[in-house]
């Protein structure tokens, strides 16, 4: 195969997982959320069960009218989407679906890359929140950038403790390196680096920068139209990154019966799994508050991923 | 962390939570598919009112006692000659028998207060309309939703029995017998004779 088709084939199927993905977590999360709640959910788009639903919302948001507030600092305020949808497509670049180089594009400080492009974010909701020019953008910019700066370092902490176990900041490397014990041994790693993963993008109940009963919609009060369609995808796309970074750091990407053919749809099975928690954690809680936001992070996250830290060094040294 | 001094297992409270909402994921839900599926209403549900024209003797009753006047009734007396009688006597002809349901709560007291069970309860809601207008059912209209009054439904077994019962129980005993009333009032707790 020439070069120049075999990244053709990697970027379209980037791409293509990028599109589709977070449709079917959008589409499971209106279902699950629905069934949790003792509703139906939706039910007439696309005629069975609603299955076009996340399409017809597409549709309509594509209609709408681009407004720019008069006094928005325009050129940030249209870049802030873009900002926030981009990193979440490279580092989709950087994750393992299968064994034997099933990865669009293997790096040897893949974790490295993934955290630091992971790190922008909050880059697209300070540009966001400042350039809309409204104190309820500005007041949710400022939680998110609180929020996103604090469990950057918890989040840090426990994927160290893995790439010390591993021995290699490769993610491929690490799942080839994972053994079943690593469940027990790296547990609590593994729950700081998913809460602290649910608080990177947002999701309930660490959404207090959108906290839509405070703060009108947060950062993306002023966006309508397709720029707030993006946000929303953003949205999608970061479970499906923080999903995917669980499942290759801490639950084995490929591993499971058969893993030599079969392995990237363990890796999806478990993706989907880990989907699928997020969800669940959406509908049971409730939000937090902002000081027990911060004290969650500082107080409970930090000293266990240290911990953690101590122990896996421990451990490594011992064995 | 209850507010309450006692304090439950750590995390308890959270695993309850994602307990609670992944039962409640598992069951049924209760969401009904209305304008695909037809709800089922109970007996007695108040949808509209319905007319049977051959019972009403345009005593006016329904038109006065209603709270807020939505009914108009008009009528004619017209003479029937019956052969063989000094003479002809006089019948009320119904002529006009409106139900404004922009007006009416629904409160079923021209139902109740009818003596000759001319209007009825019919369990039928989708009448809507765009102009506020055509909410006035004229009685041809009334009438039509006679046939969607479903029959009455059993007697309560643990109720009181109906007047009419009452009477005629109390006229098979023979004079002298306690009415209903009186046995209701009375002794409750022993049942009707007769019954």
């Amino acid at each position: 195969m020439p070069l120049w088709l075999d990244l053709l084939v990697r970027v379209v199927a980037v791409v293509a997982a990028f599109l589709v993905l977070p449709l079917l977590v959008g589409q499971a999360e209106h279902k699950v959320m629905a069934h949790m709640q003792g509703r139906l959910g939706p039910m007439y788009a696309g005629a069975f069960h609603g299955w076009a639903q996340l399409v017809a919302d597409g549709v309509k948001f594509v209609q709408k009218e681009d407004i720019t507030p008069r006094d928005a600092d325009r050129r940030v305020f249209q870049l802030a989407p873009v900002v926030a949808l981009f990193p979440y497509l490279i580092v989709l670049l950087a994750i393992p679906l299968g064994p034997g180089g099933l990865v669009a594009q293997p790096l040897d400080v893949g974790l490295f890359f993934v955290l630091a492009v992971l790190g922008i974010g909050v880059v697209a909701v300070l540009m966001s929140a400042w350039a809309s020019a409204n104190k309820y953008s500005l007041l949710g910019g400022l939680r998110g950038a609180a929020q996103l700066l604090g469990y950057e370092l918890p989040l840090v902490l426990a994927a160290a403790s893995v790439a010390m176990a591993a021995g290699t900041l490769s993610l491929p490397g690490i799942v080839e390196a994972w053994s079943p014990w690593w469940l027990l041994w790296q547990a609590p790693a593994a729950l700081v680096f998913f809460v602290s993963g649910l608080a990177e993008i947002r999701r309930p109940p660490f959404d207090m920068p959108i906290a839509d009963s405070e703060l009108v919609f947060g950062y993306m009060t002023e966006y309508t139209g397709l720029r707030f369609a993006f946000f929303l995808l953003a949205e999608y796309v970061g479970i499906i990154v923080i999903a995917a970074l669980t499942t290759v750091l801490f639950l084995g990407g490929w591993h499971g019966p058969a893993a030599e053919h079969l392995g990237w749809l363990w890796t999806l099975l478990k993706v989907f799994a880990v989907s699928f928690v997020i969800i669940w954690l959406r509908v049971s809680y409730p939000r937090l508050r902002e000081d027990q936001l911060q004290r969650l992070c500082w107080l409970v996250l930090v000293p266990v991923a240290l911990a953690q830290l101590v122990l896996t060094a421990a451990v490594k040294v011992a064995l | 962390m209850s507010e309450h001094g006692e304090r439950s297992a750590p995390g308890k409270g959270l695993v309850n939570g994602l307990a609670v909402t992944l039962k409640t994921m598992t069951r049924r839900s209760t969401t009904q598919q209305y304008p695909d599926v037809q709800p089922e209403l109970p007996p007695r549900s108040r949808g509209v009112i319905a007319l049977l024209e051959e019972n009403c003797t345009v005593c006016m009753l329904c038109a006065r006692e209603c709270p807020d006047w939505c009914i108009y009734i008009d009528s004619h007396k017209e003479e029937v000659v019956v052969p063989g009688a000094a003479r002809a006597r006089q019948r009320n002809v119904l002529d006009r028998f409106d139900i404004d349901f922009s007006l009416c709560m629904y409160c079923g007291i021209c139902i109740e207060v009818c003596p000759f069970d001319a209007l009825h309860w019919s369990p039928e809601f989708e009448y809507s309309e765009l102009d506020v207008l055509d909410l006035l059912h004229d009685k041809d209209r009334l009438g039509a939703w006679m046939p969607t009054v479903p029959p009455p439904p059993a007697h309560d077994v643990l109720g009181e029995p109906s007047k009419e019962e009452a009477t005629a129980a109390r006229k098979a005993a023979g004079p002298g017998a306690p009415t209903a009333a009186r046995t209701a009032r009375a002794r409750p707790e022993t049942p009707e004779p007769g019954k």
